[in-house]
């Protein structure tokens, strides 16, 4: 059981006001707060052992390159890779994959070739697609949604063929929630013989992962949206493939030697993490990781499950609404839940709703081709963590009540 | 409810939200201008029928939230009877308003004048702003293809 009132007493902001009220902060998927140990670690590089990685000689470098690198191996843990040889350091879950489909994408995609996404991906699953695409004259198909937001797998058998050689699809949506049978389509991708990447950006963070068991070749997430600081992220795949494939960019620490016009790469990962990267986030990454852990992330999912589940019976009780992703009880989904109000557009709702303290996002959540499909501009979003409480959904419910008043309260005008 | 919301959504512009007398099409406007807030999805076009240099009629067909469709309702009305130059400076004086400075001296902005507290809303400015640069862009158009004014 997750101990909601002593968490909250480790996250500064969640003590403070806005617009006179108490936070409540349901903008999660966005990006989470952090508790006082990653934003601790922060101050105590800076403060104690600050120096570059991989180059000093001096007991400050040696203190600081021992930390990053014990982070790799945090990391590793964390996901059950096989070794921390696996895990690259990036800026972002973006970047990861931009780092993936640019390199292996340019190097193995040729024209007929397939690209296999889904209809729910991120833009950042779908743009870097589509410029390797553009690049190699390979073409992009879609697996597509059934009614309530889950991947239309009768489909899938039909797409997949021998032209599909990669399939990258969404762990977790970012805006329905939905969880994606990630270990059945990857072994169906296998079987054609493509390479599997899977976006844990909105998963990692609430799911416990093992990328053994959800059998990709490639995973990505952002440290910030699981605790960490802004400007990290991981990029796991698996030796041999990140090992097949060319540096993505040159420079510093990525070498093995250089010439003036040639040069010969690091070993794999230090090949693609070139120039300085952020220690300091790392290193606080490393403590966010070492969080979750005591916590436990299937404490941290069953708690998540319970708070959406009161959550989405609590959006259907106050009726006149549409909820976005799946809600029957049965359905695999996470802590991501969208919804409109009927004849209210979601900028409207999401300033009421900050008005009354209340975080929640109001847009098209970077997935504008899975809001064209669903037919509606944007959404609101409520999208809850580990420190959330049934209490902060009743504040949510009643200022969405706040927000239906406001908005129908009787003109004078034409009255 | 905090006092600037209440002054973000006056009656006025809910009731332009809710009751627009300006919705719609007009199949033989000499303008048609559209335009689209790739940060929320709202999209807006105008229509703009002129008699000579005098705006006749103006109508506009959108989606997007309550300050987007209230401004383009309230642009709407105001445009008409004016000359295009007349147009283009209140399209102008609404600019100032957003940044907060001193208006152009004769403009006069009617009901417009109800969108003086979005300016505290920095992220809603370009939900109501998106109407005049759509019509500005309009009355460019129609500059460049009558090569005067």
């Amino acid at each position: 059981m997750i101990d909601t009132a002593r968490i909250r007493q480790e996250f500064p902001i969640l003590s403070r006001q806005v617009h006179g009220k108490s936070l409540v902060y349901l903008d999660n998927a966005a990006t989470t707060q952090k508790p006082r140990q990653v934003i601790a670690a922060l101050t105590r590089y800076y403060s104690q052992y600050n120096a570059n990685i991989h180059r000093g000689i001096h007991a400050l470098a040696e203190e600081a390159t021992a930390a990053y690198e014990a982070v790799r191996v945090q990391a590793a843990q964390f996901l059950g890779a096989a070794s921390e040889r696996e895990i690259v350091f990036t800026r972002n879950a973006t970047e990861s994959i931009n780092l993936f489909a640019y390199t292996w994408g340019r190097a193995h995609l040729t024209a007929g070739d397939q690209i296999l996404l889904t209809e729910m991906e991120h833009h950042a699953n779908l743009v870097p697609w589509q410029l390797v695409a553009k690049a190699t004259g390979a073409t992009l198909a879609f697996i597509p949604l059934t009614a309530d937001g889950q991947l239309e797998l009768k489909a899938l058998d039909q797409l997949l063929s021998a032209r599909t050689k990669v399939v990258a699809l969404t762990h977790m949506s970012n805006v329905l929630g939905t969880v994606n049978p990630v270990a059945e389509i990857a072994r169906k991708a296998h079987a054609q013989g493509a390479v599997v990447l899977i976006d844990a950006a909105q998963s990692a963070p609430h799911l416990p992962i093992n990328v053994q068991q959800l059998g990709g070749d490639v995973l990505v997430l952002s440290a910030h949206k699981m605790l960490g600081p802004t400007g990290v992220g991981v990029l796991w795949a698996r030796q041999a493939l990140l090992e097949s494939m060319e540096p993505f960019l040159g420079g510093g620490e990525m070498i093995s030697d250089v010439q003036l016009t040639s040069s010969t790469w690091n070993e794999v990962p230090w090949k693609f993490e070139a120039g300085t990267p952020n220690i300091s986030g790392v290193i606080a990454f490393g403590e966010a990781l070492a969080y979750l852990q005591r916590l436990g992330m299937p404490e941290v999912a069953a708690h998540e499950q319970q708070l959406t589940r009161y959550a989405i019976a609590q959006l259907q009780q106050l009726g006149h609404l549409t909820i976005y992703g799946p809600t029957q009880p049965g359905v695999a989904r996470g802590s991501a839940v969208s919804f409109n109000l009927d004849g209210l557009h979601p900028h409207d709702v999401g300033t009421v709703l900050d008005a009354e303290g209340v975080a929640v996002r109001a847009g098209h959540h970077c997935a504008k081709p899975l809001m064209r499909r669903l037919g509606v501009p944007a959404t609101v979003r409520a999208s809850f963590y580990l420190y959330n409480t049934p209490a902060e959904v009743d504040r949510l419910i009643a200022a969405l009540k706040i927000v239906r008043a406001f908005f129908n309260r009787p003109s004078r005008i034409h009255a | 409810m905090l006092d600037q919301v209440e002054a973000l959504y006056r009656e006025v512009i809910l009731d332009h939200y809710k009751n627009s007398s300006h919705h719609g099409e007009l199949p033989k406007a000499q303008i048609k201008a559209e335009g689209t807030n790739p940060l929320c999805g709202d999209e807006m076009i105008f229509y703009v029928q002129l008699q000579g240099d005098r705006i006749d009629k103006v109508r506009f067909q959108g989606k997007g939230c309550a300050i987007s469709q209230a401004a383009a309702s309230m642009l709407a009305g105001e445009l008409e009877g004016k000359s295009l130059g007349q147009a283009q400076q209140l399209i102008q004086a609404m600019k100032a308003m957003m940044r907060g400075e001193a208006l152009p001296a004769p403009v006069t902005l009617g009901e417009l004048e109800a969108l003086a507290g979005v300016r505290q809303f920095p992220v809603r400015v370009k939900c109501a702003a998106l109407s005049w640069n759509v019509v500005e862009q309009g009355l460019q158009q129609q500059r460049g293809a009558h090569g005067h004014q």
